[in-house]
């Protein structure tokens, strides 16, 4: 079952399948449907046996980096001295993503399942669960399904805690999620160390998105080789992905597919194409991060690691913004800019200043101010601010603005021109 | 690899270190000044500010020299063109909201914004006419002022307070370009270490009331000298200007005190340039003390010394200088002598986050340099010998309480209200601590030297000078 639409005949239902179904959400219901076997299983296996089989099945990182989840979970150390740590990222807040958002919805325990065996195959004897601050209903739900499962006392040795956050971006880094939780100011860490060497409290840690580990109990139930075999197009990117597709589409949502379908074929298909008597102009395949495709250039990306790369973007969350001709992208891409100006930690000079002189820049072209030198000038800010700072917030910014710059840069020398109507933005 | 050092090449220039060492420390030991702004040797690395970004070969991108610790064969490159164009980029965007108030600002001459944008900074801006962030200035502490405008947010002083003084009142409040230095809203930066957070701002945002518009950098003369606040023996730099000392910072001593110089010490200048000094030796003459010329002075005390015999008594001040201490002990070695001081005392107040550093109960730099000369902490039984003495020396303790019915010989600076001094046969002007170069003895026992600030007035000589000519005129033996 798809949400909030029926799933469609070419969608690869694993993650989504009870998606809408308010029974699986409880204990009870979600056992009946098989839930909490492969913990079970797990538990009875080594550390060892239970990644080698997430790393067989070639699992990657579904919160935007793409970093193969069995390999992150081997570097914690061989020998355990002290404490391990899992960390798992709900604080799911890249504009254009929500798809943690319904799979701690609707099956909350798929969640739980999937930390416990994470806590097991790194021989963490604690998780935290960050959930992003604003997720009121998610968070009201996982609650009682942890209550649920500990009464059920499912966790063996592990104990989950959820903690939550309190509205900052910058919390979904992996660092600075971590000083959250430990009290102090969502900043970035400087790295190395990375967080297998010190982590949470200065602990060797491990930290995964909540899709990932969602299809862990899957992999390990049915197998590595069922996830591997699930790729239509590199056999570097396997399993399933969930797509949030928002924006100028006639069903927008969260639809799955196999890694490697066509991106033309989730839009068009599965999201009933663009509103009547509209024509795609734009698209952003991977949250607010990553850099814009066109139209042309969207019409012929795969959805997996590879592809997406290969067409001029990333993969990144899997939070897909179209925009169709009636889009004004010079706009758009003002409104990133000030999210990420809005949301920068502060730390990095040239992220502290640069989002907010971008965004100022931005703002006067759209007030019609702009100057002949502006194109030139944002895209030598956003060189200064990519690939220098802690974090990636700052090169986040600058993607959107360099791509839109240099596909879109009609519309900005239109405004530059004069030969648009100018846009107040307070 | 010898003796287990790491060895690299940074600017062409090969260098030796131990393993661990920063390449911006390692960068320093090749003459080489990676420009860097929140970066401090005395504080936790927090690699925000990055300005110290440097080429690494092989390294995928450039990395910053404060955080990145050596390898064996690592070749940096300071001067590279990536490294020079990522180093303007933090300079401009530092600028833009930095107002340029350098002519009214009490950092201007020795601030590192000011320097690296004349090193390698743009000469323009392309920021254009954007209005520029404004907070008003926000008063923290007795000694604190914070201008926020000039803030580049390096958290050297958040770091300072929270890791070093252990009480966390500062933080970074708000976010992006809104983010400033906030303060507990029911706190003060009272620490008694607060201070400091003046010293580790590298721009002009975070400044001392006790300074304020007193001086430009480039007016101050420099001199290396010994905190004469406790016994700690922190070493100090005296800024003079136009030989009055205006300011006191803390000089690096990685053995005593770390970069860092407590409040006390820091406000404890003013006496320095008192100016109700004695400017001339004096000689009591018919029941008054008449200023005179050192030839009678040094005849008056002559005379004394070598018409008396028996017990002599010494008090003297735990401030003076070791040789002057040892001078007094030469001059009185004919007697059956008997020296001894007393230390004010005051309560003790430790850096947290420094092993053995505080600011020490006993206020004087010199009391263990004393005890190791075999002056008494016994002053009372000094003060009751003084009673039966032949001669009593006061060494600069203006307002002793001494009664003899032998001869009273004072060398000081001052003269105290009604005090003994004004009834001693001679009074020799003396140098205080800023006026001449001498040694103090820390509590653990470290010898240091202090140098020489600014001239003493009128005809005052250091008092081991002054003491010294006596007994060498006495024929006396120096004291070993």
């Amino acid at each position: 079952m798809g949400y909030p639409h029926k799933s469609h005949p070419k969608e690869t239902v694993v993650l989504s399948q009870y998606f809408g179904d308010a029974d699986a959400r409880t204990f009870k219901g979600w056992t009946k449907r098989g839930g909490y076997e492969a913990l079970a299983q797990s538990l009875k296996l080594d550390p060892v046996a239970v990644t080698d089989v997430v790393k067989e099945s070639g699992l990657r990182g579904r919160g935007g980096a793409g970093f193969p989840t069995g390999l992150k979970w081997s570097f914690m150390p061989k020998e355990k001295k002290r404490p391990h740590y899992l960390c798992v990222n709900a604080d799911e807040s890249e504009p254009g993503t929500f798809k943690d958002r319904e799979i701690m919805r609707w099956t909350p325990h798929a969640l739980l399942e999937g930390t416990a065996i994470a806590a097991h195959a790194i021989r963490a004897e604690v998780a935290y669960i960050y959930i992003r601050g604003e997720f009121t209903e998610p968070w009201t739900i996982m609650e009682r399904a942890l209550a649920e499962a500990n009464a059920a006392d499912v966790f063996g040795d592990i104990t989950i805690h959820l903690h939550r956050g309190a509205g900052a971006y910058i919390c979904g880094e992996e660092t600075a999620l971590m000083n959250s939780i430990e009290g102090k100011r969502g900043n970035p860490r400087i790295k190395p160390p990375f967080p297998a060497a010190a982590g949470l409290f200065g602990l060797p840690t491990t930290i995964n998105n909540v899709e990932t580990l969602a299809a862990v109990p899957h992999i390990i139930k049915r197998g590595a080789a069922w996830y591997k075999a699930l790729s239509l197009s590199n056999p570097k990117s396997t399993g399933t992905k969930l797509f949030s597709v928002c924006g100028h589409v006639q069903r927008p949502g969260n639809y799955e597919v196999t890694m490697g379908f066509p991106l033309k074929d989730l839009l068009y298909d599965m999201c009933g194409g663009p509103p009547p008597g509209r024509t795609f102009k734009a698209c952003i395949p991977g949250g607010s991060s990553v850099p814009i495709l066109t139209r042309e250039e969207t019409d012929a990306c795969l959805l997996d690691y590879e592809g997406v790369v290969a067409s001029g973007s990333m993969l990144g969350s899997g939070g897909v913004i179209v925009f169709d001709d009636s889009a004004d992208m010079v706009y758009q891409i003002m409104r990133l800019a000030r999210f990420y100006a809005h949301e920068s930690c502060a730390q990095c000079t040239q992220c502290r200043e640069g989002t907010a002189w971008t965004t100022k820049i931005m703002e006067r072209i759209l007030a019609g101010q702009g100057k002949p030198t502006d194109l030139d000038l944002l895209l030598d800010l956003s060189e200064n601010m990519t690939g220098k700072t802690i974090c990636v917030l700052s090169d986040s910014c600058a993607a959107p603005i360099v791509s839109g710059i240099k596909k879109f840069r009609g519309e900005f020398e239109a405004y530059l021109a004069g030969k648009r109507q100018p846009v107040m933005v307070g | 690899m010898a003796d287990g050092l790491i060895n690299l090449t940074i600017d062409g220039a090969p260098v030796s270190v131990p393993p661990g060492t920063l390449v911006i420390e390692a960068a320093k030991q090749a003459g080489v000044l990676v420009p860097h702004y929140c970066y401090h040797p005395g504080l936790p690395v927090a690699g925000v500010c990055r300005m110290c970004l440097v080429e690494i070969e092989k390294a995928p991108k450039l990395q910053i020299a404060c955080a990145t610790t050596v390898t064996e064969g690592m070749v940096v490159k300071t001067q590279a063109p990536a490294a020079k164009d990522a180093r303007q980029s933090v300079l401009e965007f530092l600028l833009i909201n930095h107002p340029l108030d350098c002519p009214i600002c009490d950092q201007a001459g020795e601030c590192e914004l000011q320097d690296f944008v004349f090193q390698e900074g743009q000469p323009g801006t392309r920021y254009g006419e954007f209005a520029k962030r404004f907070n008003p200035v926000e008063d923290f502490g007795p000694d604190v002022l914070y201008v926020p405008n000039r803030c580049i947010l390096c958290t050297r002083c958040v770091r300072f307070m929270e890791d070093v003084a252990k009480e966390p009142v500062l933080n970074v409040s708000e976010r992006g370009d809104r983010a400033f230095i906030g303060i507990h809203p029911e706190a003060r930066l009272d620490h008694p270490w607060a201070g400091n957070v003046v010293d580790l701002c590298p721009v002009g945002s975070l400044l001392s009331k006790d300074f304020l518009h007193k001086a430009r950098a480039w007016e101050l003369d420099k001199t290396a000298s010994i905190c004469t606040g406790c016994s700690q023996g922190c070493n100090i730099t005296l800024d003079t200007r136009d030989e009055v000392v205006v300011r006191v910072r803390p000089r690096p001593n990685l053995d005593i005190n770390r970069y860092f110089i407590c409040d006390h010490g820091r406000m404890h200048y003013r006496w320095m340039n008192r100016g109700d000094r004695i400017e001339a030796p004096l000689v009591k003459k018919d029941g008054g003390l008449h200023a005179t010329d050192w030839d009678e002075a040094f005849a008056r005390v002559l005379a004394i010394l070598r018409g008396a015999s028996g017990k002599a008594v010494a008090l003297v001040s735990p401030g003076a200088s070791s040789e002057a201490l040892a001078a007094t002990k030469r001059l009185l070695s004919g007697f059956s002598w008997t020296g001894a001081f007393q230390v004010v005392m005051g309560e003790e107040a430790p850096l947290s986050g420094v092993p053995n550093l505080a600011l020490r109960a006993e206020r004087a730099p010199n009391a263990k340099g004393a005890e190791q000369l075999g002056y008494t902490r016994d002053y009372a039984q000094a003060l009751a010998a003084a009673k039966s003495a032949a001669v009593v020396l006061v060494l600069d303790e203006p307002d002793c309480a001494v009664e003899t019915d032998g001869a009273l010989i004072y060398a000081g600076t001052v003269l105290g209200e009604d005090a003994a001094c004004r009834r001693a046969e001679v009074v020799l002007p003396i140098a205080n601590v800023a006026e001449e170069e001498g040694t103090f003895t820390n509590l653990d026992g470290r010898e240091q030297r202090y140098y020489q600030a600014k001239p003493a007035p009128g005809m005052a000589q250091p008092a081991a000078w002054v003491l010294g000519q006596l007994a060498q005129e006495m024929g006396l033996a120096e004291v070993q």
